[in-house]
C-alpha cells in the first residue's frame, strides 16, 4: 500500500519478545554504538557513586574481581550464582517470547523451593531418586503458581503482570506460614532454644553433587543442568515449530489466531513453564547452596532472574553470557566489605546496566526513524496521512 | 476496656493508612490515565529516604517531607520519559526502577548518617476527646494534608477538562489522539501527580510516622496501594476504602497477640494482594477497568 515504507514495529516490542525474526540491518550498528555509550555512562555513574561515598573506584573494581573470576574458587562461586539466575532467565525468556510478561518469579522460585523442600524432607527412596523427584515437584510447585495466574488470564481476563506480582507476595506469606508451622516444614528443636522459622536441613546424601573440590573449580549439577537447558531452549525456540509458534504469538496475536494457534494453550503453557523454571531455580538452590528452606532464601534470585532475561532480549543464547556476569557481580559484592563499600552497589550497577542494554534498541529504532522520515518529508502529502508517520511525537 | 483498645487498633489502623492513601490517590489518577504503575514502590520509598535525607540536613521535618514528594516527582520523571516517551513497557521500567530506588536507598543509608526528624502532632482541642474517634483528630499534621488532596484528586479527574482528557487517554488513546489530546503528554503528567503523591507517602512514613528511616521501609506498601486500586474498582472512594481497609489489616496484625486473639498473621499479610485478586477475578468482565491500562500507545499502531 505504502510501497517500500520500512516495517513499522511497535517500540515496545525493541524491548519484551523481540526475537531476531528481522535481518541485522543499519540499525544494529548504531544499535551497538548507543549501546557501548550507555554502558560507560552507567560505569561512571556507579564510580560516581563510589566516590562520593569515600570509597575508590579502582579498590571497588578489585574487589569485585578478586570475589568473581580471578581464580578458580572465584570462578566456582560466580556459577553458583550464575546457575539460577540462569534457570529463572531461560523461564522469562519463553514467556516473553510469547507475549505474556510474567513478573513473579521471585514468588515462584519461593514456592518451588517450599515443594522441593517438602519432597526431599520427607519421601524416602534412593538419593537418586529423591533428588529427581524433589527438583521435578519444585518445578511444578513453580509452574502450579504461576498456572494460577494463567488460568485468571485465559478465563477471566485477568492482567497477567498484575496478578503474577501479587501472587508473589501471596507466595512469601505462605512459605513463612510454611515455616512456622511445626506440622509442616518448621525445624525441629534440636532442645537448645525455641524452633527458628526455617526447615531442617537437608540430609548430607540428598544435596546436590558438584565436581571439583573447593581449591580448584567446582562446578555444581545446577549450573550443569542450566547450561543444558540453555542449549536445548535455544535450539528449541530458535529452530522448532514450537519455538515458532511461540514467536508468532508474541509479535502478532491476531495473526497467530488465525492460524490457528489457540493463545489460552501456547500462552498458559508458557506462562506454566516460565513458573517452572522459576520453581527448578528455587529447587537448585535449596539443595545446591542453601539446604534449609527460609523465607529469604529466594534472596532476589528471582528479580535478578527476570533482568538477565531483560538484558539478553529473550534469547537463551544470549542469557548465559549475562546470566554469568549478573552472578559474578553478586559473587564479588560478598568481596565489597574489605573496601568499607556497601555491597547494596551491586544492586545499583545490575539495575543501571539493565537501563543501558534496555534503553539503546529503542533509541536506535527512533532515530533510525527520524532519518528516513527526514528524507521522506517533500512526498509525503501523496501517502495515506495514517501511513505518514509526518511527525513524531516522540522526540528523542 | 473494650472501647480503649478499639481506640488503639483504630489509632494504628489510621496511622498505617495515611501513606497508602497519599500513595493511592497518585496511582488510582495514573492508572485513570492509562499507566498501571509499578514502580509506586520506588516512588514512596525514594519519597521516604529523600524526606529523612532533607530532613536531617535542614533541621526541618517540614522540608523533609516536601522534599520528599519532590523525590518522587524526580523518580516519576525518570519512569516517565522512558515509558511514554521513548515508550520502554511500562513494566520493564518499573521493575528496573523499583530495583534500582531498593539498592540506592540502601546504599546511601549504609554511607551516611541521618538525624532524627520527625513532624509535630497536631490536636484538634475538644475534638480529639470523643471517645474511640478521637484519635481522628489526633495525628502528625501532614495527615490532614489528605483533607486537601483527596478531594482535589477527585476534582482534578472528574471536573476538570485534564481530567476528562485524562480519562479518555486511559480509555482509548486511538480517539483521543485523533481529537488532539497529547496522549503521552497526559499520561507523563499524571505519572508526575503519582510521583508527588506516592513521594508524600513515603515521607509520610518516614519523617511523619518514624522519625527515621531503615532499609527497605515501604516494605511492600506499594504493591498494597497497587491491589487497593484494583480493590477500590478504578473508583476513587473504593480505593480509600481499600487503603483503610489493608491499613486495619495491617494494624490488627499487629495488636492480636497483644490482645489475646488467635488469628493467622500470615493470612493478614496476604489478606490485600488475595482480596485485590479474587476482585480482578470476579469483576474481570466489567466494565470499570480503563479500557487501555497498560497498552502503549504510539500514533499510527492499532
Amino acid at each position: 500500500m505504502t510501497g517500500p515504507a520500512p516495517v513499522r514495529r511497535p517500540l515496545a516490542s525493541y524491548v519484551v519478545g523481540s526475537t531476531g525474526l528481522r535481518r541485522p540491518s543499519a540499525d544494529a550498528w548504531r544499535t551497538a554504538g548507543i549501546t557501548v555509550g550507555c554502558v560507560a555512562l552507567a560505569m561512571a555513574l556507579a564510580a560516581l557513586l563510589v566516590t562520593i561515598s569515600d570509597g575508590s573506584p579502582s579498590e571497588v573494581v578489585d574487589a569485585l574481581y578478586t570475589g568473581s573470576i580471578a581464580d578458580a574458587a572465584g570462578w566456582s562461586q560466580t556459577f553458583v550464582n550464575a546457575a539460577p539466575l540462569l534457570l529463572v532467565a531461560l523461564g522469562a525468556c519463553i514467556a516473553n517470547r510469547a507475549g505474556v510478561f510474567n513478573i513473579g518469579q521471585e514468588g515462584q522460585l519461593l514456592i518451588g523451593a517450599m515443594v522441593g523442600c517438602f519432597v526431599a524432607l520427607r519421601l524416602q527412596g534412593p538419593a537418586w531418586l529423591v533428588i529427581t523427584v524433589a527438583l521435578v515437584a519444585a518445578a511444578a510447585g513453580g509452574g502450579a503458581w504461576s498456572g494460577i495466574s494463567a488460568a485468571m488470564y485465559y478465563t477471566r481476563g485477568v492482567n497477567v503482570v498484575v496478578t503474577t506480582l501479587l501472587l508473589t507476595f501471596v507466595a512469601a506469606q505462605v512459605v513463612q506460614f510454611a515455616v512456622l508451622s511445626p506440622s509442616l516444614l518448621q525445624e525441629q528443636g534440636m532442645g537448645n532454644g525455641p524452633a527458628r522459622p526455617q526447615s531442617d536441613a537437608v540430609p548430607e546424601f540428598l544435596r546436590l553433587a558438584s565436581f571439583g573440590q573447593y581449591p580448584d573449580l567446582t562446578i555444581g549439577v545446577g549450573a550443569i543442568l542450566a547450561v543444558v537447558a540453555t542449549v536445548v531452549l535455544a535450539v528449541l525456540l530458535g529452530r522448532s515449530r514450537w519455538g515458532f509458534r511461540l514467536s508468532m504469538l508474541g509479535l502478532n496475536p491476531l495473526a497467530a489466531r488465525h492460524a490457528g494457534i489457540r493463545a489460552s494453550r501456547l500462552g498458559g503453557s508458557a506462562l506454566v513453564l516460565s513458573g517452572a523454571f522459576a520453581g527448578l531455580a528455587g529447587g537448585v538452590i535449596l539443595m545446591g547452596t542453601v539446604f534449609r528452606l527460609q523465607p529469604a532464601i529466594s534472596n532476589n534470585f528471582g528479580w535478578d532472574g527476570l533482568l538477565v532475561a531483560l538484558v539478553a532480549r529473550s534469547r537463551p543464547g544470549l542469557a548465559l553470557p549475562v546470566a554469568v556476569l549478573f552472578g559474578g557481580l553478586r559473587a564479588g559484592s560478598s568481596y565489597l566489605a574489605s573496601t568499607g563499600v556497601p555491597s547494596y552497589l551491586v544492586d545499583v550497577i545490575q539495575a543501571l546496566l539493565v537501563l543501558a542494554f534496555v534503553v539503546p534498541p529503542v533509541l536506535s529504532a527512533l532515530w533510525g526513524r527520524r532519518i528516513r522520515n527526514r528524507g521522506a518529508v517533500p512526498e509525503s502529502p501523496a501517502r495515506p496521512s495514517a501511513a505518514a508517520p509526518a511527525k513524531e511525537e516522540v522526540p528523542v | 476496656m473494650w472501647l480503649d483498645d478499639g481506640g488503639t487498633v483504630l489509632a494504628s489502623a489510621l496511622r498505617l493508612t495515611a501513606p497508602l492513601a497519599f500513595a493511592a490517590c497518585g496511582e488510582y489518577l495514573a492508572e485513570r490515565a492509562g499507566t498501571l504503575n509499578i514502580s509506586v514502590e520506588g516512588m514512596m520509598l525514594s519519597g521516604a529516604f529523600g524526606a529523612i535525607a532533607v530532613g536531617s540536613a535542614t533541621g526541618s521535618p517540614t522540608v523533609g517531607l516536601f522534599a520528599g514528594a519532590l523525590v518522587g516527582l524526580l523518580v516519576a520523571l525518570v519512569h516517565a520519559n522512558l515509558s511514554h516517551r521513548i515508550q520502554i513497557n511500562t513494566f520493564v521500567v518499573g521493575l528496573v526502577i523499583n530495583i534500582f530506588v531498593l539498592g540506592m536507598t540502601s546504599f546511601l543509608l549504609q554511607t551516611t548518617e541521618f538525624s532524627r526528624s520527625q513532624v509535630g502532632v497536631l490536636r484538634v482541642p475538644g475534638l480529639a476527646e470523643i471517645p474511640l474517634l478521637g484519635v481522628l483528630f489526633e495525628q502528625r499534621w501532614p495527615f490532614y494534608l489528605l483533607l486537601l488532596v483527596v478531594p482535589l484528586t477527585w476534582f482534578l479527574v472528574n471536573r476538570t477538562r485534564w481530567g476528562l482528557e485524562l480519562r479518555a487517554v486511559g480509555e482509548n488513546p486511538q480517539a483521543a489522539d485523533v481529537s488532539g489530546i497529547k496522549v503521552n503528554v497526559r499520561r507523563r503528567q499524571a505519572l508526575m501527580w503519582c510521583g508527588v503523591m506516592s513521594g508524600l507517602g513515603g515521607a509520610y512514613l518516614s519523617v511523619g510516622l518514624v522519625g527515621s528511616f531503615n532499609n527497605n521501609m515501604t516494605a511492600g506498601r506499594g504493591f498494597i496501594v497497587i491491589a487497593a486500586v484494583i480493590f477500590g474498582a478504578w473508583r476513587l472512594k473504593g480505593t480509600l476504602l481499600g487503603c483503610f481497609l489493608f491499613g486495619a489489616a495491617d494494624a490488627l496484625r499487629l495488636a492480636l497477640p497483644s490482645l489475646g486473639v488467635e488469628l493467622n498473621a500470615q493470612l493478614l499479610v496476604a489478606a490485600p494482594y488475595l482480596l485485590a485478586l479474587a476482585v480482578m477475578v470476579v469483576m474481570a468482565k466489567s466494565q470499570r477497568e480503563p479500557r487501555a491500562l497498560s497498552k502503549p500507545f504510539e500514533r499510527g499502531l492499532v
